[in-house]
């Protein structure tokens, strides 16, 4: 455990209610000079209510000491594998904010003809990016494009009456976990397809559960190992051969976008996550985008609406005559989806393609200068993602979890740790194409430390982070027995059990 | 792997040890390896009706969640409490300080019909 003395600066530790004094307050609030009423006192619930008194300089040091704790991708480096924590152009948020955008009024689309205007180019764009043809804006998030492509296809295999026979969905074990989560969900079994040595998924395995029950494949290009699906067209091919569709789960789209297609490779339909390869922003709650891309075969099932355009020139809002249905009101989240298109057209194709290129190379820089020092269950290049595993260290006693907790005394953000699940204690870094030569150095040569670290004196990282407000939290208490009240435990003797503990 | 050749198990990856109506459940060395670090342990209370084959509680690894499944049918009589403290125990002793339930077993038939260790380990090394 670490002890440091806290003087009189908490770094926002304390609540606006435990700071200030009676009497203070932020603003000067003029006196009523009207008659009084009065509410009767029999309506009143209680007759005064605690509240937090402060002055303004309190108030804004308050949040500010809670902004400074926070960290962002604004604030540093934050190579969360499989998250593509990119930066995120400014110049998106200035568009959204446009008042043509931001004041259109859902319940009146085809007012506003410039919105949908960019909602079809943005569906055109993303048809040409991908090489499948036919778009729909509207699923709410990467795993909710998911569940629609996995749907459709199910609906075409309900129209082609082949749905009683064809239950299970093959999903390699390198997959995100929304895959298998997605193919339960939408009433199929999963059956996992083992990775082969190479780290690419193992075809001969493949080929012995291909037959007339499989209804998809879904696959991840490039896969969760950063690595290159090698023959992924002859499995297309292979699964198109006994009826099978081929889902691609656009997820790692920004390691090849302006280079591959996914139609090209035999893909039949793809989501994309538009916070990831096109640098819309990342989680809070929403609003998302995941946009579902088809082929011509499976676009009679996207879901509604889609934007089309009628032969005046009037765009309008269209239902797919076998859409799978609505997946959440009105259209979309247009917000992102602008900030997606402003991406789009600020870089072009030959921005796009240096997008993917820079993730790869960026990546393989990193690959390269940690490879003495980390295991690499998989040698070979990858692209935007590299996947170590803290095996080595293990043996010392060292956990990935405690290495990536010393990354943060070096002021770094960790990666992703523990997936994919296939690789013991796995580190997966993605330092994504906005990282510059010196911010993958300075993030090398931190983990090279602390590899050093772990030989020396194994013992003092599980200490780590120690130059942090907050040590090491017990993570798992936290989400699984959180306090959310105020007063906590502290305070209150009742609330002392299951309370979050340094 | 350690398999005591005085318990019976599940293809669940648990193990019970019976004395008299008493049984004591756990799991396995095989699955703690598989889960890696134990960092959450969710058990029923004292009281709560087991039937074989239902969800009783989950173990928390740093890798994944995995559901618990009751091995034979019966009342809870005692959750191992050390274990809301220090979760390893269940790598560090899956057989021993890191057992998780006491049972009073219903049917002591049920234990009998479990696997002995030869064909658990065999189940382990088919999969």
């Amino acid at each position: 455990m670490i002890e440091r003395a806290i003087g009189e600066e908490d770094f926002g530790a304390r609540l606006a209610f435990d700071r200030g004094a009676a009497g203070r307050r932020a603003v000067a609030v003029p006196q009523w000079q009207g008659r009084e009423t009065p509410l009767p006192a029999a309506h009143l619930l209680r007759d005064s209510v605690r509240l937090p008194e402060l002055s303004q300089g309190e108030l804004v040091r308050y949040y500010t000491a809670l902004a400074q704790r926070n960290f962002g991708v604004d604030t540093g480096s934050y190579p969360l594998g499989s998250c593509s924590m990119k930066y995120n152009p400014k110049v998106n948020d200035v568009v959204a904010s446009l008042p043509g955008f931001a004041n259109a009024h859902p319940a009146e689309p085809e007012a506003a003809q410039g919105t949908l205007r960019i909602l079809l180019d943005l569906q055109r764009a993303l048809g040409a990016i991908t090489g499948l043809p036919h778009v729909s804006l509207a699923p709410a998030a990467g795993a909710q494009g998911e569940l629609a492509g996995i749907l459709m296809i199910r609906r075409a295999l309900e129209q082609r009456g082949e749905l009683g026979k064809r239950r299970r969905v093959l999903v390699p074990d390198s997959a995100h976990g929304t895959n298998p989560a997605t193919a339960a969900m939408a009433g199929f079994t999963v059956t996992q397809i083992p990775t082969a040595a190479d780290g690419a998924m193992d075809r001969a395995a493949l080929a012995a559960e291909l037959d007339g029950s499989v209804a998809a494949m879904m696959v991840t290009l490039p896969n969760t190992l950063g690595l290159w699906e090698t023959g992924i067209e002859e499995a297309a091919r292979d699964l198109h051969r006994v009826g099978a569709f081929v889902y691609g789960d656009g997820a790692n789209l920004n390691a090849i976008v302006g280079r591959v297609r996914y139609g090209d490779l035999g893909i039949d339909i793809a989501h994309l996550n538009l916070h990831k390869t096109f640098s819309t922003p990342h989680g809070g709650g929403g609003p998302g985008a995941g946009p579902v891309c088809a082929s011509t075969a499976l676009a009679p099932y996207l879901p509604a609406p889609v934007v089309v355009e009628g032969s005046t020139g009037t765009l309008a809002l269209h239902r797919p005559r076998e859409s799978i249905g609505q997946l959440q009101q009105f259209h979309g989240s247009v917000g992102v989806l602008v900030r997606a298109y402003a991406y789009i057209r600020t870089l072009g194709l030959a921005g796009l393609r240096a997008v993917s290129e820079n993730a790869d190379l960026n990546a393989n820089y990193l690959r390269v200068l940690l490879e003495p020092h980390y295991d690499l269950p998989h040698p070979r290049r990858v692209l935007h993602e590299v996947v170590f595993s803290g095996s080595r260290q293990r043996k010392a006693g060292v956990r990935a979890y405690d290495i990536v907790k010393r990354l943060i005394d070096y002021g770094l953000h960790p990666p992703t740790v523990y997936f994919p699940l296939i690789v013991d204690e796995a580190l997966m870094i993605e330092p994504t194409e906005t990282e510059s030569r010196e911010d993958i150095e300075r993030y090398a040569a931190a983990l090279v430390a602390i590899a050093e670290e772990a030989e020396r004196d194994p013992e003092a990282l599980e200490e780590a982070p120690q130059h942090t407000p907050v040590g090491r939290l017990d993570e798992t208490r936290a989400a699984r027995r959180p306090v959310l009240r105020w007063p906590g435990p502290e305070t209150e003797p009742c609330g002392s059990k299951g309370t979050v503990e340094r | 792997m350690e398999l005591p050749a005085d318990l019976r198990y599940t293809s669940e990856h648990e193990w019970v040890r019976l004395d008299g109506d008493e049984g004591t459940v756990g799991i396995t060395d095989f699955a703690q390896e598989q889960l890696g670090d134990v960092v959450y342990v969710e058990l029923p209370e004292a009281g709560t009706q087991l039937v074989q084959g239902d969800t009783f509680g989950t173990v928390e690894s740093v890798k994944a969640v995995s559901d618990l499944f009751a091995p034979v049918s019966g009342e809870v009589l005692e959750r191992n409490e050390a274990l809301q403290d220090a979760p390893e125990l269940v790598n560090t002793s899956p057989y021993g300080d890191g057992w998780l339930l006491k049972l009073r077993v219903e049917e002591p038939a049920q234990v009998d019909a479990l696997l002995d260790a030869a064909s658990y380990r065999s189940e382990t090394e088919s999969a």
